[in-house]
């Protein structure tokens, strides 16, 4: 009898424990989504609205002083617009070609990279998985350790090599390292060496060569990981900073990611909708390849495969 | 005898084949990582050692003892330090929480995860203006300051920026991280904490003596991870402050990008350098450290 009165009251405390975190992880989960749904619902703000409460971020140049001058002192962080317009979106789209034209910046660098990258690692991925020895493990180690090093220490190499070959200020001088970067064979290594090696003996006593190992057998039950590879490195390159800063001396070149800082003091009435057009394609991915990415994410955890 | 020789020609040829097939298929990458990493590295290192690309004369050490001289270097590398040291424990532990919130028994699981996913979803670039309006002079948090009659902060204009940069980092990062740990949680073995509970042990008892030893390997993941991902931390600051940042969030690449404008080959070869091998110094403790870890719970 005593025995069920205090199960009894444990059960409850544990349901008044589970109210409390509910309530704990939805506060979190609003901290977590409030910068972006401020961005998106700012984006819907008229110009003299965003004037009248980002007045303090609006500077002037002053040609007679020589110093910035504020609109206003006010700054007021607001997210409900007064009025839901969508001025911000057609002055970007149709007035103001520039950061359209940075946006495709973006997409030139990036597809490419994400592209030609998963191709290579592919490849390279099948080599690691299916033959090892020795020298493959030393060999994916240094893949290992080259992955673990900041732009800080590769970006070095990469501008010395992209000096000697001429493609400084070319799309190229980011590109072609990005596609050799070692993160996606890594990953999809380690996932190509959980294919069991009796599918693979198998096809070979039917006759298959190694291509059609590779493609018939390999590729296809990688196909969800190869996904979540590509949105994982799509999104780590449409956050490029570091690279275009060293690599492009010519800002006309530089991709939104960068760009975006430099409008936000000048035109703060386009930054929302710009960078909100920014986001777009990346929310997406979330929306559609949520699953993907976070079965992604797990395959990415532990350095030994 | 001659059965023999012959048989043992045969898997000779299987495996020159094989090796031809394994070289094929790994050649574009090998080459690309040998052209665009590591020959040029040792370019790197050559550069470090020499006093100017034109005069190419042996000076050993004198770059690095340089470098370590080097003010501006001292500074950005005291920075990124600080950073490093209170962010990464500071992340890991809060995405070990979220892990562990999640995995409890609460509602909207699936609407909390994407929630806390979002972040790494969206470019810094887009939402960096957001951040300002809050941590400006006049900005949001110092109007909440206000009402608890607290001394306003000028946030990105003096020593108190690096607690902004914590803040953007751990909103960035939190979301991946708990992703690893969530998948680690669901790889205890059940039965093991079946058992635990029969035997009448807390829930306190369970996490620091069951859970913790299986995720051991994981946490040391994440720090390793969180580490390398908080020497990005320039990005944040750089979107945030510009090329020019205050004296507490003048980082490592910052150093990087004022030496590229300069092409002071010397100077970028040896903090390089220095910075891989503490690098490669790191990696080789978790690699160890992982290894008799890896041991125990087995």
């Amino acid at each position: 009898m005593m025995k069920t009165v205090s199960v009894k009251k444990q059960k409850r405390r544990q349901k008044v424990a589970n109210v409390f975190l509910t309530i704990f992880a939805i506060l979190c989960a609003v901290l977590f989504l409030f910068p972006t749904v401020m961005t998106i619902a700012n984006s819907f703000m008229t110009q003299k609205e965003i004037n009248a409460n980002y007045g303090a971020m609006i500077s002037n140049f002053d040609e007679s002083e020589g110093k910035k001058t504020y609109i206003s002192e006010k700054l007021n962080l607001k997210l409900i617009p007064d009025k839901v317009s969508v001025e911000q979106y057609k002055t970007v789209l149709l007035k103001s070609s520039d950061y359209l034209m940075k946006f495709w910046n973006s997409v030139i660098l990036v597809v490419p990279i994400v592209l030609f990258q998963i191709i290579v690692a592919c490849l390279a991925a099948y080599s690691f998985a299916r033959y090892r020895g020795k020298l493959k493990e030393l060999l994916f180690f240094l893949y290992v350790i080259l992955m673990l090093m900041p732009y800080q220490v590769t970006l070095v190499p990469n501008y010395l090599v992209a000096d000697t070959l001429g493609l400084l200020d070319t799309r190229m001088s980011i590109i072609l390292p990005g596609i050799f970067a070692p993160f996606s064979v890594f990953l999809l290594a380690k996932v190509m060496r959980r294919i069991p090696t009796s599918f693979i003996e198998a096809a070979k006593l039917d006759g298959a060569g190694e291509v059609q190992i590779f493609t018939q057998i390999c590729l296809p039950l990688s196909k969800s990981a190869i996904f979540s590879v590509v949105l994982l490195l799509f999104i780590d390159y449409w956050n490029m900073v570091e690279q275009p800063l060293i690599m492009l001396s010519d800002s006309d070149y530089h991709p939104l990611s960068v760009f975006l800082s430099k409008i936000n003091s000048g035109d703060v009435g386009l930054a929302f909708a710009v960078a909100v057009i920014y986001m777009i394609p990346t929310l997406l991915m979330f929306f559609y390849g949520e699953d993907y990415l976070v079965e992604g994410i797990a395959y990415s955890g532990g350095i030994k495969g | 005898m001659r059965k023999k020789v012959k048989a043992n020609k045969k898997s000779r040829t299987i495996k020159g084949s094989e090796r031809a097939t394994e070289l094929t298929f790994i050649a574009p990458s090998l080459l690309g990582v040998l052209v665009f990493f590591i020959l040029p590295f040792f370019v790197v290192i050559y550069y470090s050692i020499i006093d100017n690309p034109i005069n190419k004369e042996f000076v050993f050490l004198d770059n690095f003892k340089a470098i370590i001289e080097n003010e501006a270097f001292v500074l950005a590398a005291k920075n990124t330090t600080i950073f490093s040291v209170i962010a990464v424990p500071l992340v890991v532990v809060l995405s070990l929480l979220l892990a562990l919130l999640l995995d409890s028994k609460i509602p909207f699981k699936s609407q909390l995860r994407a929630s806390f996913l979002c972040p790494m979803m969206v470019p810094i670039a887009s939402v960096v203006l957001i951040w300002q309006v809050m941590f400006h002079k006049n900005g949001t948090v110092n109007q909440i300051f206000e009402i608890f009659e607290a001394q306003p902060v000028d946030w990105l204009k003096s020593n108190q920026g690096m607690v902004v940069v914590i803040i953007m980092f751990l909103w960035k990062n939190l979301g991946y991280n708990m992703i690893l740990f969530l998948a680690a949680i669901s790889n205890i073995p059940g039965d093991i904490m079946e058992v635990a509970t029969l035997e009448g042990a807390g829930s306190i008892y369970k996490f620091f003596h069951l859970k913790l030893r299986y995720l051991s390997p994981t946490i040391l993941f994440v720090t390793i991870l969180s580490l390398i991902n908080s020497f990005k931390i320039f990005r944040e600051v750089y979107l945030l402050t510009g090329d020019y940042p205050f004296d507490a969030l003048y980082m490592l690449q910052h150093f990087m990008n004022n030496t590229f404008n300069l092409l002071e080959y010397q100077k970028l070869s040896s903090a390089a350098i220095i910075m891989s091998i503490v690098m490669v110094v790191i990696i080789g403790i978790m690699f160890i450290v992982e290894y008799w870890f890896g041991k125990d719970v087995e």
